[in-house]
């Protein structure tokens, strides 16, 4: 009698074990499905929100560099093409530079110094990207309104083709100083990433370079480089995801310009500046065409951290086999 | 006898100049890498150096006892600081039970399934994309579908979305390190799954996830861009988070751009006091997950 009580008890708390580990996974699953759906909801909120801009302007939201919310106009060439300007600067000073942090990181550093100084570099990328925004704004554009863009307007506003770019008012804001400071705060981004990936190359390989008698600039570019190419990349991608969506380091010294320039000098604006600057004030369609650009830069910066990820998790899975 | 030296100066010299120049190139690439690594901290220091400099001349006890004053008065920071402080804690009241939830499951349940390379895939994006559009995310559904206005529960809310994913990854990664031994040991004594989890699993990667929440607020500690539009900013102290609240980058994004000296002077001791924040959060995490390293070696 009391052995079959004991059984059923027993079966009794083995289903309801059952039951409470079935509950709990559910509750664990339906989270995950939770994170899938804020992205989701992220991307169709804003397009919904931006479908009255473009009902409005159609396809010409896109390709003009009318933006004038008074006469009621959108077109968003201009933060478009300042976005990818700023974020290509940024780039073109950060990919070397990382380059070559992360190469003195896993290379060149004696031991002692590899630790801190890497520590370091690390640090600089957890400052607060507003932090970065304020020193351009109190350093960096004194700077350039005094030495940089007399010196380039002397030196490379004169050329030919490229000269126009160069060419400017000595205002200090503008694109080509908004990407220097994109360029500063994606640096130690980058390069975290790139000594990490550098230090994912098995050292028999490096050693037997090494052995055979090659330098260390040999080893890197022949070993180093090719093992890790994809995973570079990939990394050099997650830095211009963050360069193309930042806001607060760009806000403060791009300047702010709808109108069109041709000149790096010039006061110009980012998407997510322009966004920053406007949408709490915004009303109607103005709102509706700031959100619609929202959904653009969403979508630019998708397709980036999507190629940026399945290029890192490349190198995962060799690692892994 | 000659005609061998001859022979042989000849490769030799060929080989010298190839080996020459082979040292110079390294030599460049060396300088270069040196070069690179001294510009990385140059500006560090630099950065620091400004924030500290332009920032200490601000730091007095009515930094953190007086509201933010009109222009040309004097004040404090003390309802930016209560507002950054309340909206960090409920963002992370938000989002890491759900990030440790969704986490789990990856880590736990997925295995090969689909979904759940999918989800890590979805969770790395939403990790690195960009916050003004989360803060944007959040105004159009909470602010402005929900009726609720700029107010300090949104702002949480947009950094909630923040956290959320820097969870979700540690403890991913955490609960896949604990050593398979102990789940295994722990099921066969025939405790339940979840059981397994609460009690066994988090228990040993607690220090890990304790990391992951650390990192967490240290980047939403100095999120500006999506508070612009969800918590807005207040003038004055305010306790409601139903109404808009100031928080301390917002001041700061405010006031640096200001014409006024004594807004860019607390603009300054704002960012040095969230820097010094973010630095010691950070430098605590990176102790504990060395701590962590240390004992498991």
């Amino acid at each position: 009698m009391t052995s079959i009580t004991a059984s059923t008890d027993l079966e009794l708390q083995a289903s309801r074990d059952a039951r409470k580990d079935a509950a709990f996974r559910l509750i664990l699953a339906l989270t995950a499905v939770f994170v899938l759906i804020a992205l989701a909801a992220a991307a169709l909120s804003m397009l919904w929100g931006g479908r009255a801009v473009l009902a409005q302007e159609g396809l010409s939201f896109f390709f003009s560099t009318d933006w004038n919310p008074v006469e009621d106009k959108y077109g968003a060439l201009v933060p478009i093409y300042g976005t990818l300007v700023t974020a290509a600067i940024a780039m073109l000073i950060a990919v070397p530079a990382s380059f070559g942090i992360a190469y003195f990181l896993t290379e060149l550093a004696p031991d002692w110094m590899r630790g801190p100084v890497g520590s370091a570099i690390e640090l600089l990328a957890g400052i607060p990207s507003i932090i970065y925004g304020m020193w351009g704004l109190f350093v960096l554009v004194p700077m350039m309104t005094e030495h940089v863009t007399p010196w380039l307007n002397d030196n490379l506003g004169t050329l030919p083709l490229i000269g126009p770019l160069f060419r400017g008012p000595p205002l200090g804001i503008g694109m080509l100083t908004a990407g220097l400071v994109l360029a500063i705060m994606v640096i130690p981004f980058i390069a975290s990433i790139m000594r990490e990936v550098f230090l994912t190359v098995p050292s028999r390989l490096k050693e037997s370079a090494y052995a055979l008698g090659s330098t260390r600039w040999e080893v890197v570019r022949d070993v180093v480089v090719p093992y890790t190419r994809t995973a570079t990349v990939g990394g050099i991608f997650l830095g211009l995801g963050r360069a193309l969506g930042e806001t607060m380091a760009v806000a403060f010294v791009v300047g702010n310009n709808v109108r069109f320039s041709p000149s790096l000098l010039e006061p110009g604006t980012t998407i997510a500046a322009l966004i920053a600057n406007d949408f709490a004030e915004a009303t109607e369609t103005y709102r509706s065409a700031l959100l619609l650009l929202g959904f653009v830069l969403f979508m630019v910066t998708f397709v980036v951290l999507a190629a940026a990820r399945l290029m890192l998790s490349r190198l995962a899975r060799r690692e892994g086999t | 006898m000659s005609t061998p030296t001859l022979v042989m100066t000849e490769a030799d010299r060929v080989a010298e100049r190839l080996y020459r120049r082979r040292s110079i190139r390294n030599a460049i690439s060396m300088t270069l890498g040196c070069a690179a690594a001294i510009f990385g901290l140059v500006f560090l220091f630099w950065i620091l150096w400004t924030t500290v400099s332009r920032g200490v001349g601000g730091i007095n006890f009515a930094l953190f006892t007086q509201s933010t004053p009109p222009p040309q008065t004097e004040g404090g920071l003390a309802n930016a600081l209560f507002g950054s402080l309340v909206m960090c804690g409920l963002a992370l009241l938000i989002g890491t039970p759900l990030g440790i939830a969704a986490g789990t499951w990856l880590a736990e349940y997925a295995g090969a399934r689909k979904l759940g390379t999918v989800v890590r895939f979805v969770n790395d994006i939403l990790l690195s994309a960009p916050s003004i559009v989360l803060g944007l995310f959040v105004y159009t559904v909470v602010v402005a579908q929900m009726g609720i206005g700029f107010s300090a529960i949104a702002g949480a809310i947009s950094l909630a979305f923040i956290v959320l994913p820097v969870v979700v990854r540690t403890t991913d990664e955490m609960l896949r390190l604990v050593p398979g031994q102990m789940r295994e040991a722990a099921l066969s004594l025939g405790v339940p799954h979840w059981k397994v989890i609460v009690q066994v699993l988090y228990r040993s990667a607690s220090g890990g996830i304790l990391t992951g929440i650390l990192l967490a607020l240290a980047r939403i500690s100095g999120e500006t861009a999506p508070l612009l539009f969800t918590a807005f900013g207040n003038q004055y102290w305010s306790t409601k988070l139903t109404r808009p609240m100031a928080s301390v980058p917002v001041v700061m994004y405010q006031y640096s751009g200001s014409p006024y000296e004594s807004w860019q002077q607390l603009a300054w001791a704002g960012a040095l006091v969230l820097t010094t924040f973010v630095l010691l959060t950070s430098l605590i995490a990176r102790a504990i997950i060395l701590r962590k390293k240390i004992r498991h070696d």
